[in-house]
């Protein structure tokens, strides 16, 4: 399985379903990388491929990852690029079917590892009957409470399905729920031969994947620091992982491209979305954040070192997606003289209308977008002179009934209100129903025992 | 002393964990780090937010990083999916914290004077 790679080279090309559609391609065609992961999934996203599957049997997958690998496919099969993504949402089949239609339309011979075993939606029931709770991390309540309403249901995967993968020599690997960082580190354990119980070389390896799976977040976008300085962001240079069998690594992007990353822009990412950080726990190591040493070697270069991990916990982490009710949101701009006031003085209107019309709600938010949307209390009040507000109204139900009459009563505002309103095709607002994120734990063996790799070939 | 906002003394980074927001504050001066861990405390950081979280405040330290995290808890209106706030995932939470002030010795304000702020004109 080891190689005797001294470095291995693992891009990062997309941080999210949305991200930037030509990062991939840069990083493909801007310099030397042995592996491109590309990370799709948020908390929220299998929820939405799953609506989509039920329109479309064939959905629930990023249809733009196979569009994107129709144009990369033969950069990558002649450059030796391996693909790992966790494209295949709650489709990874047919994410992995579609993705051989597109290896014979881009003329390649391509093999494709496909995981699954991550959706447990057609297990809950006898989960449940089991005596697994599945209960909500956050609140304690279990799972049985909402059932009826549960509409995704996937395991996070951590590395071991993926490393048995790479040993099949594949193209491309496929999977559904995969957590982020292991795409990154599952390579290098493939590549080095790290035994699972490394806690130490497997942590520096979920580092790398943490810096990796948000894409340019490490590497210049959305970084502070003299942001204005901050070289041509039209081409940002995704991150690139130049791992070590040491488990040390650098961080860089190919030269020539745009971006920053230097000790502040790596920090940033390293402290995105993370809890306790002596504990970032994985399904392969428990990261010590706390022992992540960085230093700048040149330009664009960041080395990492002497990171140190304990080993996973016994369970898994689920992730659900249920149907927890109807939301809307609608917008009107007020101008000049006395926006500010104008804009809550509709809001006010606004209330009453739905008061007399007896709809109840859960929550109502009123913001003025351009005052205090962002920053609520801690702006203080808007001075008199304030050139335009947007009135910002949100409504929330367990019913859809209340919420579709909403978005009746916000146009009507521009001549039945306070004046000087526009911008009245956003105050139509579209009714959305909220799929909500039920965080949960299950033993991993009990997804583990359920996992599937198997080779697909165009 | 002299008041100073965090905006010239630390960068931030924040997100979402469902109904939690997390912020990363971090010291443009690592020798600035010891300043932000004295003041810069979970008490302080529940009162400056005041009614926007709802749950408690944790917080953790990075010395290595020279930086600090918070937790915020029930910050998010729900989280996600579910907020009705134009921030629902927390992104620019760390914004709303660099504006919180603190005391901090004269020699310290001059030198982070102008710092995080762009030049007018730059952009």
């Amino acid at each position: 399985m080891t190689s005797g790679r001294r470095v291995l080279r693992v891009a990062s090309g997309q941080g999210f379903w949305g991200d930037d559609l030509e990062a991939p391609v840069r990083q493909v065609e801007g310099g030397p990388i042995d592996y491109l992961m590309l990370d799709y999934l948020a908390e929220v996203t299998m929820s939405i491929m799953r609506k989509q599957q039920g329109r479309d049997p064939e959905a629930g997958y990023a249809r733009d990852f196979v569009a994107l690998m129709e144009r990369i496919f033969p950069a990558c099969v002649t450059k030796g690029i391996r693909v790992v993504t966790n494209a295949g949402g709650v489709n990874p089949r047919g994410c992995a079917q579609a993705l051989i239609g597109a290896a014979r339309r881009a003329g390649v011979a391509a093999r494709v590892a496909l995981v699954t075993g991550d959706d447990l939606m057609d297990r809950l029931d006898a989960l449940l009957a089991a005596g697994h709770p599945l209960a909500n991390m956050e609140t304690g309540a279990g799972l049985e409470t909402i059932r009826d309403r549960v509409r995704s249901a996937n395991a996070y995967l951590g590395a071991r399905p993926i490393v048995e993968a790479l040993s099949h020599q594949p193209h491309v690997v496929v999977t559904g729920r995969a957590s982020d960082a292991a795409l990154t580190y599952a390579p290098m354990i493939h590549e080095f031969g790290w035994k699972w119980d490394d806690h130490d070389r497997i942590s520096s390896g979920v580092v790398a994947g943490h810096i990796n799976e948000c894409g340019a977040q490490s590497t210049g976008g959305n970084s502070m620091p003299e942001w204005w300085t901050v070289p041509d962001l039209a081409t940002v240079g995704f991150p690139i992982i130049e791992a070590e069998p040491s488990g040390e690594f650098v961080v860089t992007k190919h030269p020539g491209s745009g971006g920053r990353v230097d000790r502040r822009t790596v920090t940033e990412q390293l402290v995105y979305e993370i809890g306790d950080p002596k504990r970032y726990i994985t399904p392969d190591a428990v990261a010590d954040f706390t022992t992540i040493g960085l230093e700048e070697i040149g330009p664009d270069r960041v080395r990492v070192r002497g990171v140190k991990g304990t080993p996973p916990p016994d369970h898994l982490k689920v992730s659900v997606a249920y149907q927890n009710g109807w939301k809307a949101v609608g917008t009107l701009t007020y101008t000049w003289p006395d926006a500010a006031e104008k804009a809550r003085a509709a809001a006010r209107v606004l209330r009453e209308r739905l008061d007399r019309l007896g709809l109840r709600f859960e929550a109502v938010r009123t913001e003025l977008v351009g005052w205090d949307s962002t920053h609520g209390h801690l702006v203080g009040e808007p001075p008199a002179d304030l050139p335009e507000v947007q009135l910002r109204v949100g409504v929330r139900s367990q019913d859809q009934a209340p919420v579709e009459r909403f978005t009746r009563e916000m146009v009507p505002l521009v001549l039945t209100g306070p004046p000087s309103a526009t911008g009245y095709a956003g105050a139509r607002a579209r009714v959305q129903e909220i799929m909500a994120y039920w965080p949960a734990l299950i033993p991993r063996d009990l997804v583990e025992s359920a996992l599937r790799v198997e080779v697909i070939t165009a | 002393m002299a008041r100073l906002r965090l905006v010239h003394l630390a960068h931030a980074r924040s997100g979402d964990k469902g109904d939690t927001a997390n912020v990363g504050l971090i010291a443009y001066d690592p020798a600035h780090y010891g300043i932000l861990r004295e003041h810069v405390t979970a008490a302080r950081v529940k009162a400056h937010f005041g009614g926007i979280v709802r749950g408690n405040v944790e917080r953790f330290e990075l010395p290595n990083l020279h930086a600090l995290n918070f937790l915020l808890h029930g910050a998010l209106d729900g989280g996600g999916t579910v907020s009705l706030m134009s921030d629902a995932q927390g992104k620019v939470m760390s914004t709303a914290l660099l504006r919180m002030e603190i005391d901090v010795p004269d020699d310290v304000a001059r030198a982070a004077q102008g710092m995080g702020l762009a030049p007018r004109g730059t952009a």
